[in-house]
C-alpha cells in the first residue's frame, strides 16, 4: 500500500487543485489569453499599423474592434499587442524571477559578507524608484524594443524576490539534511541547487507568477507614459494612442476599453492564480 | 583518537554583535577507541554545539579539537572529505534529515557520488543493501521509499546505515533516540552498542540520563557550556561530586525510585551563558560558598579517573 | 468522577475516517490522577481533547462522556462551552507558548473569566493564594509572559487552568519541554492541586512513562486508537496483562542496568495505520502471542478491581 503513496501525494495536489475554484478561474483566463496571443495574430486580417479603414469607426462586421482615428485596425492591434504584452510578462518576469533567486539563495546560503553585500545592493535596488529609473532608462533609449524593456523592467523587479527567498533559505540551510549533505563533502553550490532549491518549488512558481504580474504591469505604465517600445504594438501602447488622440472625449469606447480591460483581466487572473495556488501549497489555508 | 583542549564558542548577538552568548566555554575531553562517551545536559547546555563543532558544521572560536593527532579547523576540500570518511553524525530528528521531496535512499547515492565513484551499480547495491540488514532493516522494505512512508526508527537506522557506508571510527550521535516511541527506542540503542563491538567510538548526546547509563563507559555532565563533572559512568551516577549532578540524579523520573515528596521549585539561572566570573551553577546551588560567585572553579581530579569542577569537594 | 463509555472518534479525511479513538470505557474515580500513555499516533491527545473540545475533522461517532453524574454533551461545540474551563480544563500541549504576548498576565487572566462570567476581582485573592502556593510572586499578574521563564510559565497556566475548581483536568504533555528540575516541581503541583481539592480527576497525556511512575495514580495505557489496559500504577509496572504494557515497560532503560549485563528489546514492527485498519486486536501483528481469537476485537474487561484489559489471553 506505502508503494502508491507518492502517487497519492500528487493526486491529492491535483484534488485541491481541481477543487480550488480561483485556482480554476485564474488559469483559464490566462489560458484563454496565451491562446488568444498565439491564434489572435493569425485572424487578424489587417497589418496593425496599416491606415486601412475608415477613420475612427464603431465595432463592425468588417472591423471587429472598430477602427482609430486614423483608420487602423483595433482588433489587429489588439491580437498583436496581447501576445507582444504577455512577452514582456514573461521574459521580465522571468528575470526577475531569476536574479532573485540567485541574489536570494547565495545571500542565504552564504551569510556573512557576501549576504551584507548582497543585501546591501538589494536594499538600495528596493529604495530607488524604480518607475522613475525606467522612464529615465527609457527616455534615453532612442531606439526601444519589447526586448530592452523586458530586460530593464526584470532587472528592476527582483530586490524583494531576493529578500524572500534569503529569508526561506535562512530557515531551510540550517536544517539537518543540510548538514547531512555538507557531511558528505559537497559543495557549497551544489547544496544550494540540489537540497535547498528543490524545497523551495512552489514558493519559486508563486514569486515567478507575481513577476509576471508586475512585468505585465510596469510595462503597461511605461507604454502608456508614452515610453514603450518605438516599434511595434502592445497592450498599454494601444492605450497611450488612444488617451494622446482624445478616444475618451469623441466615444471611441472601442479604442480605450479592449486593451484596458484585457490588461486588467491578465494581472487579475494571475493575482488570483497565485491565491490560489498559495491555498494549495499550504494545507492550512486548504478548505475542507 | 579525538581531543577536545580548551574548545569555546560564542556567538554575537544584538546589534552589530555587541553582546556576546557564550555557547561552550573551556571544553576539553578526550574519546578513545572503541569507547561510548555520553555527554549529558539540559537544554542551552551547549551540548549539541560542540556536537556540530566537532563535525565541523560551525566554526570554532578558540581551542582545539584533534582527531588522530590533526586540528581539525586546518583540513578543507579533500583532506576534510576524508575527515567525514571517518567521523559522521546523526541528529535527534530523523524526519528533519531527509530533504522531503526525495527518496530516503538518496543520501545512500551522495554518498556513492562523492566517495565511490569508481564503484560499479552493481556492487554499490550490494554494499548498501549489507550495510542495512547490518543496523537490522530489510532493504526491500525500505528502498525506494520516501522518508514519510518510513517510521521514525528506520530513518534513524538508515542515517546509521549512511554513517557506516563509509569507513568511519566515529560517530557523533545527537540525541538520536529522543524522537523515537519508547518501543524502538531501545533497538536503536542497542544498534549503537553493536557498533562498537564493531570498532566504533560513538559520542553520545542526551539529556536522558537513563539512556546514558545503559550504553556508555564514560559520562560528561554539562551545565551551561561547562564541563561539571566527569568519569565512568558508574561513578558519576552512582557517587555524583557536584551539586548540579545531585540534583539531576534526584530530579530527574526514574522507574527504580519514586521522588521524596517535597515541592522545591529550583531557583532559575539566568540568561544561559551570561558572563559572569565564578562557577556557573552558583546561583541555583544550595551549597554555594563565597568563592563560587567570585572565582570559577577548575575541572580537578577527585578520584581516579572522575574529575568535577566545584569548590565544595 | 469521569465515566466514559464507547467514546468513539474518527478523523475526516478525503480517503476516508481515521479511526483514532475507538471504544473507550473507562472511569477516573474523583481524587485519581490518571496517566495516558502510549506512542505517537495511538489516540492518547485525540482521547484528551474530544473530552472538552471536539472540533472538526474531528467527528464523534459514539459513546457518551458523564462528568459527576452528568451527561457532557461532547458532540455539540456549543453545549460544551458551559463545560469548558469550568468543569473541565485542558492545558494543551505548548499552551506556555501560547500566551497573547502582548497581554499582561493579570488582563489575560481577567479577560478569560469575564468570558466566563467570572468577576475577576471576587476570585482575585484565590488568585494570590494560589499563586503563593506554587511559589510565584503576586508581581507576575503585572508582567508579559516573555518576562517569564518556561517554568513560571507553565506553573501560571496551571494556576490559570485550575482556578475555577474544574471537576477534570487534563495536561497534554506539559512537561515535555521542560528542564528536570522544573518538570519535577511542575509534577509535584498537579499532585499538590489534588490533594488541596482544586482539581477532582485529572488526566495526564506523556510519551514519557517514567513521570507517570512518579506521580499517576493509575495509568491507561494505548495502542493504535484502543485501549490496552488500565490498572494502578503499581500494577501496570509490577504485574501487567496486556501483552503491548509488558513489552513496552520491559524496553524502558533504568539507570541501573546496562547493555552488556542486561540486553532490553523493544517491540519489532510499527502501529498500523489507522485509516481502514486491521480488523480485531490492533497490537495483533506484533504481538507474540497472539492467536487465532485474535481477529475478534477483545472487549475491555476488568479482571481485578480497578484493573481493566483487553486482551484475550488476559481474562
Amino acid at each position: 500500500m506505502s508503494q502508491e503513496q507518492p502517487k497519492k501525494v500528487r493526486s491529492e495536489f491535483i484534488y485541491f487543485a481541481w477543487r480550488n475554484v480561483k485556482l480554476r478561474i485564474g488559469v483559464s483566463i490566462l489560458l484563454a489569453f496565451v491562446l488568444f496571443s498565439i491564434i489572435g495574430p493569425f485572424l487578424a486580417k489587417h497589418d496593425p499599423l496599416e491606415y486601412v479603414g475608415p477613420m475612427g469607426a464603431p465595432p463592425s462586421r468588417e472591423y471587429w474592434f472598430g477602427t482609430t482615428t486614423f483608420g487602423q485596425d483595433v482588433f489587429s492591434q489588439f491580437a498583436h499587442g496581447t501576445r507582444s504584452t504577455l512577452l514582456v510578462g514573461l521574459l521580465g518576469g522571468s528575470i526577475g524571477t531569476l536574479v532573485g533567486i540567485l541574489v536570494g539563495l547565495i545571500a542565504g546560503y552564504r551569510g556573512g559578507l557576501v549576504d551584507e553585500f548582497l543585501n546591501m545592493i538589494t536594499n538600495i535596488i528596493l529604495i530607488i524608484p524604480t518607475l522613475a529609473v525606467l522612464i529615465i532608462i527609457a527616455a534615453y533609449l532612442s531606439v526601444r524594443g519589447i526586448f530592452m524593456q523586458s530586460v530593464f523592467i526584470g532587472l528592476t523587479a527582483w530586490p524583494w524576490a531576493a529578500r524572500a527567498i534569503r529569508a526561506q533559505t535562512f530557515s531551510l540551510r540550517v536544517r539537518e539534511f543540510v548538514d547531512l549533505a555538507r557531511m558528505t563533502g559537497r559543495s557549497s553550490l551544489r547544496i544550494v541547487f540540489t537540497e535547498i532549491a528543490p524545497n523551495m518549488m512552489s514558493y519559486l512558481l508563486l514569486v515567478f507568477i507575481l513577476q509576471f504580474g508586475g512585468a505585465v504591469l510596469n510595462a503597461a505604465t511605461l507604454d502608456f507614459i508614452g515610453l514603450g517600445p518605438t516599434k511595434g504594438t502592445s497592450l498599454g501602447l494601444i492605450m497611450n494612442n488612444a488617451v494622446l488622440w482624445a478616444a475618451l472625449q469623441l466615444g471611441q469606447w472601442w479604442w480605450l476599453l479592449p486593451p484596458g480591460a484585457a490588461i486588467a483581466a491578465i494581472v487579475g487572473a494571475l493575482y488570483i492564480t497565485n491565491v490560489g495556488l498559495d491555498e494549495i501549497f499550504n494545507p492550512k489555508l486548504r478548505e475542507m | 583518537m579525538l581531543s577536545l583542549e580548551r574548545v569555546t564558542k560564542t556567538y554575537r548577538l544584538g546589534a552589530f554583535g555587541l553582546q556576546k552568548l557564550i555557547a561552550v566555554r573551556d571544553v576539553s575531553f578526550e574519546i578513545g577507541e572503541r569507547q561510548i562517551v555520553s555527554l549529558i545536559g539540559e537544554s542551552g547546555s551547549g551540548k549539541s554545539t560542540i556536537g556540530k563543532l566537532i563535525l565541523r558544521l560551525i566554526p570554532i572560536t578558540s581551542g582545539k579539537i584533534c582527531f588522530e593527532g590533526t586540528d581539525i579547523s586546518t583540513l578543507n576540500g579533500q583532506s576534510l572529505k576524508e575527515y567525514y570518511r571517518r567521523v559522521q553524525g546523526v541528529f535527534q530528528d530523523p524526519f528533519a534529515s531527509f530533504n522531503p521531496i526525495f527518496k530516503a535512499d538518496r543520501i545512500f547515492r551522495m554518498v556513492h557520488d562523492e566517495f565511490y565513484p569508481e564503484m560499479g551499480a552493481r556492487e554499490w547495491t550490494e554494499k548498501v543493501e549489507a550495510t542495512l540488514r547490518a543496523v537490522g532493516l530489510n532493504p526491500p522494505d525500505v528502498l525506494n521509499k520516501f522518508p514519510h512512508q518510513l517510521s521514525g526508527g528506520q530513518l534513524q537506522r538508515f542515517l546509521v546505515a549512511r554513517a557506516l557506508l563509509l569507513d568511519i571510527h566515529l560517530l557523533i550521535a545527537d540525541e538520536i533516540i529522543s524522537m523515537l516511541d519508547a518501543s524502538t527506542r531501545v533497538d536503536v540503542l542497542n544498534l549503537l552498542a553493536d557498533l562498537k563491538a564493531r570498532g566504533l567510538s560513538i559520542l553520545f548526546i542526551t539529556h536522558d540520563l537513563s539512556l546514558g547509563y545503559y550504553i556508555s563507559e564514560r559520562a560528561i555532565i554539562l551545565y551551561r557550556g561547562r564541563i561539571v563533572e566527569m568519569g565512568p559512568t558508574d561513578k558519576v551516577y552512582n557517587r555524583p561530586l557536584h551539586p548540579y549532578t545531585e540534583m539531576l540524579m534526584e530530579a530527574v523520573p526514574r522507574l527504580d525510585r519514586k521522588w521524596e515528596k517535597e515541592i522545591r521549585v529550583e531557583r532559575e539561572g539566568g540568561l544561559a551563558g551570561s558572563e559572569g566570573n565564578g562557577c556557573v551553577y552558583a546561583s541555583r546551588c544550595p551549597q554555594a560558598m563565597d568563592i563560587c560567585t567570585q572565582e570559577e572553579p577548575d575541572l580537578r581530579e577527585a578520584e581516579a579517573g572522575h574529575f568535577v569542577a566545584c569548590w565544595a569537594r | 468522577m469521569l465515566q466514559v463509555e464507547n467514546l468513539t472518534v474518527y478523523y475526516k479525511t478525503i480517503r476516508g475516517y481515521v479511526q483514532a479513538l475507538e471504544k473507550a470505557t473507562f472511569t477516573i474515580a474523583d481524587g485519581e490522577i490518571m496517566g495516558l500513555a502510549g506512542e505517537s499516533g495511538c489516540g492518547k491527545t485525540t482521547l484528551g481533547h474530544s473530552l472538552i473540545h471536539l472540533r472538526p475533522p474531528m467527528n464523534y461517532i459514539e459513546g457518551r462522556v458523564v462528568l459527576d453524574g452528568r451527561e457532557v454533551p461532547v458532540w455539540d461545540m456549543e453545549q460544551m462551552q458551559e463545560f469548558r474551563y469550568r468543569h473541565i480544563s485542558l492545558i494543551p500541549q505548548y499552551a506556555m507558548n501560547a500566551l497573547n504576548p502582548t497581554r499582561k498576565i493579570g488582563k489575560m487572566i481577567a479577560e478569560l473569566l469575564e468570558s466566563r462570567g467570572v468577576n475577576f476581582d471576587e476570585v482575585l485573592p484565590e488568585l494570590k493564594r494560589r499563586l503563593d502556593l506554587v511559589q510565584l510572586s503576586h508581581d507576575v499578574l503585572k508582567m508579559y509572559p516573555i518576562e517569564l521563564s518556561g517554568g513560571m510559565k507553565q506553573r501560571t497556566v496551571m494556576v490559570v487552568s485550575t482556578l475555577l475548581n474544574p471537576s477534570l483536568l487534563i495536561a497534554d504533555e506539559i512537561t515535555s519541554a521542560l528542564d528536570v528540575s522544573t518538570q519535577k516541581a511542575v509534577c509535584e503541583m498537579l499532585v499538590e492541586f489534588r490533594d488541596q481539592g482544586f482539581v477532582k480527576s485529572t488526566i495526564i497525556i506523556t510519551h514519557d512513562i517514567s513521570i507517570l511512575y512518579q506521580i499517576a495514580d493509575s495509568i491507561l495505557v494505548m495502542y493504535a486508537g484502543q485501549l490496552s489496559e488500565k490498572a494502578p500504577t503499581e500494577t501496570i509496572f509490577q504485574d501487567p496483562r496486556h501483552p503491548y504494557t509488558k513489552m513496552l515497560i520491559g524496553s524502558l532503560p533504568k539507570v541501573g542496568v546496562r547493555h552488556q549485563e542486561e540486553r532490553l528489546l523493544g517491540i519489532p514492527g510499527s502501529p498500523p495505520r489507522l485509516l481502514n485498519p486491521p480488523a480485531g486486536c490492533r497490537f495483533r501483528e506484533r504481538c507474540p502471542v497472539a492467536f487465532d481469537r485474535c481477529v475478534e476485537v477483545p472487549p475491555f474487561l476488568e479482571i481485578s478491581p480497578g484493573h481493566s484489559v483487553a486482551c484475550w489471553r488476559a481474562y
